[in-house]
């Protein structure tokens, strides 16, 4: 792993929303085909940090360099770069709820990609397939849709034209378990198989646990601990471990009440 | 001193407003000269904002139209110049009531539509996931609805002339004993080109003006379902106010006095 090529390094990353400084500093490097999962408090600016990363909101200061080039500028042409070559899962999903789940899907390679209708409704539904989501799922309309249900469709629809960085932000939540471990499998074959780099946002650790090269944990606006999975159990950091235990007692709350 | 700064700041935050529209409308129309142009979401647009627009507008046309003639009708007695009434609401229909109601009709269903429409996708992040899938939703959502309303209008108005006419019509002869035949002359040969021109051409400016009010609300609005409703009332008054203080510029302009 050592030998491929950082894909995106972020550097000194600062944002400010209204009258919170929410990222105050992130520093992470992302190596080519590498799966990377970033845990972190409710609120704490995981949603932000991928946001900016995806270029869809401009960073404060810092960098954010994909292939030598740096997004965080924030230029037409940085973010066309920048889409041209991922998908984003949406915490929320997003589906375009005038759309059928399978236009949905499509949309790319409807819209951006010219491919025929045909073509694009063939391609929906083999993404649909993985997600395992039935081909007449295709015509219903998103608001048809449970909300687990919901987050699968917008997974195909972030890994439908096969995009070189995928950003998940969490992908397994509002799932059962057991369609949770197919995601993860999902997730793990999409960064296998296309040599994909990811970066996913997630509560879940089990999920972490399974899909992560490595873990890195966001805390107070900076990466505070990044490790392989099977270290965090003894990570030695107070933070890392109240999270990984699922404490309510111990240094994070306190920052919670304080704040 | 007080007041003084508060009517600056005011005054400051409105031009920065139009500032910021301006732009917005000009990036809307430049959309339409740089490719992709998104063929399916223009033909929706136009049948969501053109044909479902007709029955409202056509009602609003044939009664006004047979409002306006009772009136005409009643005020022109006054100096024996009753005859005239075909000349002066054609006039009245073709030059100001066609295109001014048909827009304020269209400002208040298709903004407002626009606006919650966009607005919504906005807090969604619809719009997001958008860009992310590589489309430009500028291109998308906002140059397809523009230029169908701007398209549309005149045509609306148009149909509203005729029905609006139509109705000072059946007025005049059914309950004011004009004579058909007469009537329909006295309009065909009193009427000019360029009356039914500048209409339609305010018509188009109407369009336009609306459907940017709608989609800069829609687009820029935040904060939920409560943001998305105001946005809406926004862009509906917006629209309606640009729309009559439009109409009296390009009237001014048109009617060299
Ligand atoms: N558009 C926005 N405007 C203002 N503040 C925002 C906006 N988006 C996020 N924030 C604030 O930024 C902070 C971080 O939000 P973010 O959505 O990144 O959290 P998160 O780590 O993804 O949390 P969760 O795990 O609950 O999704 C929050 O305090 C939130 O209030
Ligand atoms: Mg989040």
């Amino acid at each position: 792993m050592s030998m491929r090529e950082t894909k995106i390094s972020v550097r000194n990353l600062h944002k400010r929303l209204g009258p919170r400084q929410v990222l105050r500093g992130i520093d992470l490097e992302i190596t080519e085909g590498q799966s990377l999962v970033v845990i972190g408090a409710s609120g704490s600016g995981k949603s932000v940090m991928l946001k900016c990363m995806i270029g869809l909101m401009k960073a404060d200061k810092g960098s954010v360099i994909v292939d030598g080039r740096n997004i965080a500028r924030h230029s037409e042409s940085d973010r066309r770069f920048m889409t041209k070559q991922s998908g984003m899962l949406f915490q929320g999903s997003a589906l375009f709820d005038s759309l059928r789940i399978w236009e949905n899907v499509a949309f790319r390679l409807l819209h951006a990609e010219k491919s025929s209708r045909k073509a694009a409704q063939k391609k929906a539904l083999e993404c649909l397939a993985q997600v395992g989501l039935a081909p007449e799922v295709g015509n219903l309309m998103p608001s048809e849709l449970s909300g687990g249900m919901q987050k699968r469709v917008s997974l195909a629809r972030a890994i439908a034209s096969d995009p070189q960085i995928l950003f998940f932000d969490e992908p397994t939540t509002g799932l059962d378990p057991i369609m949770a471990d197919v995601i993860n499998n999902l997730i793990v074959e999409r960064v296998k198989a296309l040599g994909a780099t990811a970066i996913s946002i997630t509560h879940d650790m089990a999920s972490a646990r399974k899909i992560a090269d490595e873990i890195a944990m966001l805390y107070q606006g900076r990466i505070i601990w990044r490790g392989k999975p099977d270290e965090i159990e003894n990570s030695n950091n107070p933070m890392v471990e109240q999270f990984v235990n699922g404490r309510a007692e111990g240094p994070i709350t306190m920052a919670v009440t304080r704040a | 001193m007080n007041l003084f700064a508060a009517t600056g700041r005011l005054t400051l935050d409105a031009l920065r407003e139009t500032g910021r529209i301006s732009g917005f409308a000009s990036q809307g129309a430049m959309a339409w000269f740089t490719g992709p142009f998104y063929w399916r979401a223009f033909y929706a647009a136009l049948i969501r904002i053109g044909f479902t627009s007709l029955p409202v507008v056509g009602l609003t046309a044939i009664f006004t139209g047979a409002a306006l003639a009772l009136n005409i009708y009643d005020g022109s007695l006054r100096f024996n110049a009753e005859t005239f009434l075909p000349q002066i609401l054609s006039v009245s229909i073709v030059r100001e009531l066609g295109p001014v109601l048909a827009a304020l009709m269209v400002a208040g269903r298709a903004s407002s539509a626009m606006a919650a429409e966009i607005g919504t996708m906005r807090v969604t992040e619809q719009i997001d996931a958008m860009s992310t899938l590589a489309v430009n939703p500028f291109k998308y959502l906002i140059a397809p609805r523009i230029l169908a309303t701007t398209l549309t209008l005149p045509i609306l108005v148009l149909i509203a002339d005729i029905i609006g006419i139509y109705g000072g019509y059946l007025v005049s002869v059914y309950a004011l004993d004009f004579g058909g035949p007469v009537y329909i002359q006295n309009i065909s040969e009193f009427l000019e080109t360029r009356d039914i021109v500048t209409g339609l051409v305010k018509a188009g400016v109407f369009g336009f003006l609306i459907s940017v009010m709608g989609c800069y609300y829609g687009y820029t609005s935040s904060g939920g379902a409560q943001g998305v409703g105001a946005a809406t009332r926004t862009a509906v008054v917006a629209a309606a106010v640009v729309v009559l203080a439009a109409n009296y510029l390009l009237t001014s302009l048109f009617v060299q006095v």
